[in-house]
Formats: structure tokens, sequence, C-alpha cells
């Protein structure tokens, strides 16, 4: 089956998924191919399985400052962000509430609104233009009958940055573990339980450079969580399934890669975006980025040009090899409407014209210039 | 010639898209992302359903095109569900699917073929476009059984020079031929027939949509005696007989629907007989109609055009039946046609009784 377009892709839709690091890719060969063991079982073929899990384990754990039995692995940051909000407002078979922002992923929202409906009580607490909580009415919107706090460390489809230590600084004390979705955050910022002062972090292998398939969730010590998906018990009985062998060992190296790598990638992915910035705003003058001025992910960079849609600028952008987003789509592929963006206070009609570029581990410095080439090849189409 | 294909999943518009790539056109597939329904849900019935979007797709794949989900949900929803809800509310009997066409697919989306870096539109229609007396003419499908040029009506010459209809030109059988050689999964599949914003019936979604139209009237005969009740005015159609809720005897057809009184006049088949009626919002392919000009006008889908009178009147045309015609339903189109060709068409306001 042919597989569409056969032009030079220019990917920059790393926030959606970038492509697997060699370190992970090998790591996990092996069990992709000889090792085939259930961690579960007793014999020899299990018991290399069981050791290469828990030895990703203790990487991961040693990455994000947490002991290795407070790394849950899961099936995707989705579930990790369901395990988190879910599994401590329902533990102990409380109905606790739980309070979080308007522009959180729906893996936590959606979440929060089901609980909602159990009986779990919701605050969700506005943000300001640039899409930024203010810590001092997260703190305010706790009271006792709140499980937990959940706040993410950084948007997914702007970039912009919450200031989540300053949360768990002003919640010190009141006893309400904090979460934090820290999946996009990860790509370039230290997020161990430590650098962003929070109780549980999600992560998600295949945003790193790990395979798709793969959440994390990471919790300091005594956190009770009641689980989400049920069955043999593994992970503690906080996640059943047979593990994804191949996946926790390929997210493990990619964690670790995407740490040692981390300063190389900030200054590259930097160098793109500033080149891709300056060079866009060069050739078309009237673009506008949606939160300039503001605290954002160096991959990031979400703006519009005025009287161009989102959808149609894409489309011409995939026809000449740009591969890019919206940032919020449904599972057709069609964009969806923003729920961040409208919590922003962005207009309908400027939202619709939103686009994300998201730079990523293997982008070069030049690629900031030839995407803001294309752009203005595609603009230049439409005027 | 770079074609945007409207692939609705259907077989005809997945052999459209083939058989402009086999002319050697660039294509590029899109499936409108029609409709959601307000509990966010997507239709899983009619001609525009989440699994048709997943037949474009794997169509578009096979094809080896580019495919992408564009949403016109907005326009649909204000320019086609919210007008045959209205339309209902009014007492007619509207043609969403001519809607559709008019305001999204040869609207919005013939809009978008330029932006998107095509040079035309393409879509499974049954119809054809030909040069005609020095202009570009919209004619009948060359399977008659198919034809599809009503739904078309409100195309102008204009327009077509933007629009291909490749299947056109050929049979059903042949398309399903087309498309069993090309190896698309869709050679099979069965034609759509609900609407595509609907799932089951469409007068329990009338009233989900608009509750104010289950008020309660009464059914009247010809000399205004009431005859019975009902339960809301949305549903009856002029030239219906079931669903009337009458005792058995002589059988009794829906001949009028007043929604400012709410009330249902009922009467024997030979009420239904109407001479003439008024259309409004008539649009011509190419020039209009010359005053008492000879025509053929087909007044619904499922029907045969008529031989008929044109005569313009104050913005609106009225057509006068050569024979009295049965079942002329205010809210659908009415179209003209010179032997095989499309001359125009509008909506049906009023009738006229013998």
């Amino acid at each position: 089956m042919p597989l569409g377009i056969l032009v030079p892709v220019l990917y920059l839709d790393h926030a959606a998924t970038t492509p697997l690091r060699p370190e992970a890719a090998a790591a996990m060969a092996p069990f992709l191919g000889g090792e085939f063991g259930n961690p579960s079982g007793m014999h020899a073929v299990a018991r290399r399985a069981k050791n290469a899990i828990e030895d990703a384990r203790d990487r991961v754990a040693g990455v994000l400052g947490a002991r290795a039995l407070d790394v849950v692995f899961t099936g995707a940051g989705t579930e990790s962000d369901n395990l988190a909000v879910a599994g401590v407002a329902l533990a102990e078979g409380r109905r606790g509430g739980v309070v979080t922002t308007a522009t959180e992923h729906e893996a936590v929202l959606a979440t929060a609104r089901h609980l909602e409906r159990l009986g779990c009580p919701l605050t969700v607490v506005p943000v300001d233009g640039h899409g930024v909580v203010d810590p001092a009415r997260v703190a305010a919107a706790v009271d006792a009958g709140t499980a937990v706090v959940s706040v993410m460390a950084a948007n997914n489809e702007t970039g912009a940055v919450q200031p989540v230590a300053a949360i768990a600084a002003a919640l010190a004390g009141r006893g309400v573990p904090v979460h934090s979705d820290a999946v996009q955050a990860a790509v370039s910022r230290p997020c161990s339980l430590d650098d962003l002062g929070v109780d549980l972090l999600t992560l998600s292998a295949h945003k790193l450079g790990g395979p798709q398939g793969v959440g994390i969730l990471a919790m300091r010590p005594g956190i009770t969580l009641a689980p989400v998906i049920h069955g043999g018990g593994q992970e503690l009985g906080r996640r059943s399934g047979t593990h994804n062998v191949a996946g926790i060992v390929g997210a493990a190296a990619a964690l670790e890669a995407a740490v040692t790598d981390r300063k190389r990638l900030i200054d590259d992915v930097g160098a793109a975006r500033h080149r891709f910035e300056v060079d866009l705003t060069r050739a078309v003058p009237d673009v506008v980025f949606t939160i300039a001025g503001a605290d954002r992910l160096v991959q990031h960079s979400h703006w519009r040009i005025p009287g161009i849609d989102a959808e149609t600028l894409l489309v011409r952008l995939d026809g000449i090899g740009l591969a890019a987003s919206a940032g919020s789509a449904c599972h057709s592929g069609a964009i969806a409407a923003s729920h961040v963006l409208a919590a922003m206070g962005l207009a309908p009609a400027d939202a619709a014209g939103c686009v994300r570029f998201t730079f990523g581990w293997d982008t070069r410095p030049e690629d900031g210039t030839t995407a803001a080439g294309l752009v203005a090849a595609a603009v230049g189409g439409l005027r | 010639m770079k074609a945007l294909v409207a692939m609705s999943g259907g077989v005809d518009s997945s052999v459209a898209a083939a058989l402009m790539l086999e002319a050697g056109h660039e294509v590029i597939g899109v499936t409108l992302k029609q409709w959601v329904a307000p509990d966010g849900s997507l239709p899983t019935a009619g001609c525009c359903t989440v699994a048709d979007a997943e037949d474009a797709r794997k169509v578009a794949a096979r094809l080896g095109i580019p495919h992408y989900v564009l949403d016109h949900s907005a326009e649909f929803t204000a320019e086609v569900v919210d007008r045959f809800v209205a339309g209902y509310a009014a007492g007619l009997t509207p043609n969403p699917c001519i809607e559709c066409n008019r305001r999204v697919r040869f609207g919005a989306l013939l809009g978008r073929v330029e932006p998107l870096g095509c040079d035309v539109l393409v879509t499974g229609h049954y119809a054809r476009i030909a040069m005609r007396h020095g202009r570009r003419a919209l004619l009948q499908a060359a399977d008659p059984t198919k034809d599809q040029s009503y739904v078309l009506h409100m195309l102008s010459a204009a327009d077509l020079a933007r629009v291909r209809f490749p299947v056109g030109e050929l049979t059903k059988a042949e398309v399903r031929d087309h498309a069993a050689r090309l190896g698309l999964g869709t050679a099979a599949k069965p034609d759509s027939q609900d609407l595509c914003f609907v799932a089951g019936d469409y007068r329990a979604f009338l009233r989900s949509r608009l509750p104010e139209i289950r008020r309660p009237g009464a059914v009247v005969d010809a000399s205004g005696a009431v005859v019975g009740h009902h339960d809301g005015i949305a549903g009856f159609t002029v030239g219906q007989r079931r669903g009337l809720g009458m005792a058995a005897g002589e059988p009794r057809y829906v001949v009028a629907v007043d929604s400012a009184t709410a009330t249902v006049r009922v009467g024997s088949r030979s009420d239904l007989a109407v001479a003439a009626c008024t259309v409004a919002g008539v649009r011509f392919v190419n020039e209009a109609a010359a005053a008492g000009e000879p025509v053929a006008v087909k007044v619904r889908y499922r029907s045969r055009p008529v031989p008929a009178r044109l005569f313009p009147v104050a913005d609106a045309w009225r057509v006068v039946f050569d024979a009295a015609q049965e079942a002329v339903a205010p809210g659908q189109a009415a179209v003209f046609y010179r032997d095989d060709e499309v001359l125009g068409g509008g909506t049906i306001t009023a009738t006229e009784a013998p």
C-alpha cells in the first residue's frame, strides 16, 4: 500500500510524538526478539524479563527522585493522569475533591469530570491570557474535602509553563498531594519530583524518544492509589495487565538519554525556534505569536496569521512536506476547537487560526529557517 | 490539474477520486466532518458517519493520495440542520441534502478549493457537465436511474467551471465494476438512504431539537370540521397518507400544513391536485427562462419531470403545470429541465388548486 506523498518531510510535530531515540531502539531490540518472557512468571525466561523491567524502574526512579516501588508503569501518559487523579481521589473508598486548571490535558479534565459525576467535588481554576494559573487561586480553591491538586508542568498546545513549584510551596503543610502532568515539560526541563516540588508526576515515553504505549507515574512515598485497571495485580496492584517489557525498557533508556541530551537539545531547538520566529516575522510581519513574552517551553512555537485558518495552512504545508498540527485534534484527524485557547480568552476565529510547531531532539538549528521559508511559501499562495 | 475530491466513503466518490487519478491529475481527498450531536457523539447512520470517514481514509490510502478530515460542522449545523428544523416548524417539507449542497459542499467547500491549492472540486454525484450552445451546461446523468441533477440545480455556470462529476458519465453498475477493478473496499457498499444527521426517527429528532414544535393541534377536513388531533406538526408532509391516526374508510391524505395555527388539513386524493406553484429563490445555471417558456419540472427527488410553463412574478417564478400534479410540497425544490439540461430551480413556497 502506498504511504502517501513522497516528498522530504520536515517534521515539526514533536509534541504529538517524536522519533525513537537510537538508545531506546537498542535497549528494546532484545525484547522484540528472543527475550519474550512475561515478568510475572517463575522460570528463567520470566526472570530475565522481570529483571529488565525492574532495572528500568530503578533507572526511572533515579532520574525522577522516587523510590523504585513508587514508580508505576502504565500504558500511556493519559493512563498515568487517570491513575494519579482518580487513584488518589477514590483511594480508600472516599470521594475526594479535585482541584485543577482550565488548560489541563483532557486526560486530567475528562477524568476530573468523570469523578465529579461519581460524587467527587471539582474545582477548575481559570487561567490568564497566557494560560498561566495564579498559585494563590489554586491554594484558595483547596479545602478540607480536596483529595488531589493537578496542574500540568507545561501546556501541550502552547508550551506555557505553569508555576507548579510555587503552587506546591503554597500548599505545603496542607496535606493535599499535588500531581503534575510533565509529559511535554520533561522534554526540555528538569522534571523530578523535587524539581517540581510535587507528589505525583506523569511522564510519557514517546514524547521523550521512547516507544508509544508506555506511561510513567512516579510518586512520593506514602501515596495510596485506587487502581483504575483491575486484574492480575501487577505493579503492586496499582496497574494490572501484563507488562509491556520492550516498551518499559525503551522508556527508561529514552528518559536517561533525554536527560543526558537535554542541554544539547535546548541549544539546537532554541536556535531553530529563534530562527523560525525571526524569519517568519520578517516574511509575514503580521504573524501573531500566541504567548509571546510568557515563560514557554523552548520547543514550542504557537502562532497564527490573521485571516488564514489553521486547517487550510496545515493542508498546504503537508503538501509541501512540512508536518505540523493545530495542537488539538479529534480522533478523525479533524482540528478540534481548543479548550485551552478558549480558556485563555482567545476568540474562536483567532483560535481557529492557531498553528503549533514543535521542534524535537532530531531538529537541526537550520530547520527553523527552512520552516519559515515553507510557511512563507504556503502563505504566499493564499494572499 | 489538481483536484480536491470530496470523499464520503461511499463507492461513488471513491471511484470519482480514482478516475481523476487515472486521468493523470493530482488528487487530494477530503471528508467533511459535518455533524456532531449535542451530546458530542458522531453519527453512526446515514451518509457521513464515523465509519464512512474511515472508509474514505482507507480508499485514499489505497489510492496513495493525501486525505484530510475538514471540520465544517459549524456551517452544517447552522445552514443545514437548523434550516431543516425551522422548515418543518414552519409546516414545510425541507430537503436538507439540497441545502447541504448549496451551503456546504458547493458553498463553503467550493470556496476552499483555491486556498487548499487545488483547481477543481470533484464529487461523486451522478450528473454531467458539458458545453451546450457555447455555454457550460448541467445535464442529467448518463444513468437515468441514478440521476442527481435535481440536488445540484443551484450551481451556476461559473461554479460548473470549477466542478467535475466523473461518475456522471457512468452507470451505477459501471461504477461498481470500477471499484471492484481498483480493489476499493467500498465496491459493494449499499447506497446511503437516511439523513446523515439523524439516527433513526427524524420526527423524534425534530422534537428534541425544537421542543416548541410539539404544539398539539387539530386535524381538519376540507370544510374545516375537526376530524382529529395531532401532537405537533413536525413531520407532516403534503401527500402523506400514513400516520394520521384516523379511522379506516376512504383514504385520507395531508393536503396542507398551517404552522401559524398548528393545523393539519386532510382530504381525499383529489384534494392533492395542484395546478400551479410558486417557486422562490430561483437560480438559473445560465440565462433565465423566457416568460411562458415550456419546460419540464421536477418537484421532488423521486419523481419524473412533468411538462409545465414558467412565468416570472415578483421575486419568484410561477410554474403552471400542463396537467394537475399531486403532492407538490412547499419546502421542496422545483427544478426546471429542457430535455436533459438543468435550466435552474428554486424552492416551492405556495401551491394553487385547480
